[in-house]
């Protein structure tokens, strides 16, 4: 089964609609729910950075019989260095993105605690894009 | 703990979910920060917090949250009651800060961390 999502880039009150609604999809499949909790959570974080950093973009889902290999792409600023943004702590978030509960550098390292794989491509300029794989056995 | 005796501890209002009271938590979480909530949180837990925006509803679909009390007198908007009523969830607020809040609720047996 594939998906696709387009997300708003400044919408605060719809972030997370495309997680909402990929979690429906998975339960109505009949997923186990730990399973799901780690899909929701990875792809929402994605999703929201997607909305605080990078003006949107587009999610790809695709199910299969073993795993959801999520595909979040944006034409935003780029990440200059994964590996400092990848440490628990790390943000460069907006004081109104802080007010918002959010940017206090969990983002990244949520997404790689509950995924199974986690694959990050990042040009400054260009864009970001984040592959998310969790394995459903 | 039932639902119910949270609203009687904390003298709560109930904006959503008033038929569910009879629902149960076994344990809380009391948190501003809604990426440590996604990074730590339990299952069904009840969530205690500060923070007022969608994204808290958003974060506790997530997360299976059920019930979520505003605390500090805080009170939800009218599209986070709508999404909250959508979701089958329970909303109260409470005039207590978050630290009595949650102090009241571990005095009577809430005892249980909501994390990880």
């Amino acid at each position: 089964m594939k998906l696709h999502y387009e997300v708003d880039g400044d919408n605060f009150l719809v972030a997370g609609e495309a997680s909402a609604s990929l979690k429906r999809t998975l339960k109505q499949l009949g997923i186990d729910s730990s399973i799901i909790r780690k899909i929701s959570i990875s792809m929402y974080e994605a999703e929201m950075n997607m909305v605080i950093h990078a003006y949107g973009g587009v999610i790809d889902v695709e199910i299969s019989t073993d795993k959801v290999s999520i595909i979040l792409k944006d034409q935003g600023p780029g990440i200059p260095d994964i590996n400092l943004a990848m440490q628990e702590g790390y943000s460069t978030a907006t004081h109104e993105i802080r007010e918002l509960g959010f940017g206090a550098g969990m983002g990244l390292p949520n997404m790689k605690r509950y995924s199974d794989h986690l694959n990050v491509h990042s040009e400054v300029g260009v864009g970001t894009t984040v592959e998310i794989t969790v394995y459903l056995t | 703990m039932k639902i119910k005796e949270i609203k009687g501890a904390l003298k709560a209002h109930v904006w959503t979910g008033e038929e569910s009271l009879d629902r149960e938590v076994h344990a809380a979480c009391g948190c501003d920060l809604m990426s440590d909530v996604l990074a730590f949180a339990k299952e069904e837990v009840l969530l205690l917090t500060g923070l007022v925006n969608p994204q808290v509803i958003r974060t506790a679909e997530m997360l299976d949250i059920k019930a979520i009390v505003f605390v500090r007198g805080k009170e939800p908007t009218e599209d986070m009651i709508k999404m909250a009523y959508q979701k089958n969830m329970i909303i109260l607020s409470t005039d207590d800060p978050l630290y009595i809040a949650c102090g009241k609720l571990y005095q009577l047996g809430l005892v249980n961390k909501g994390e990880e």
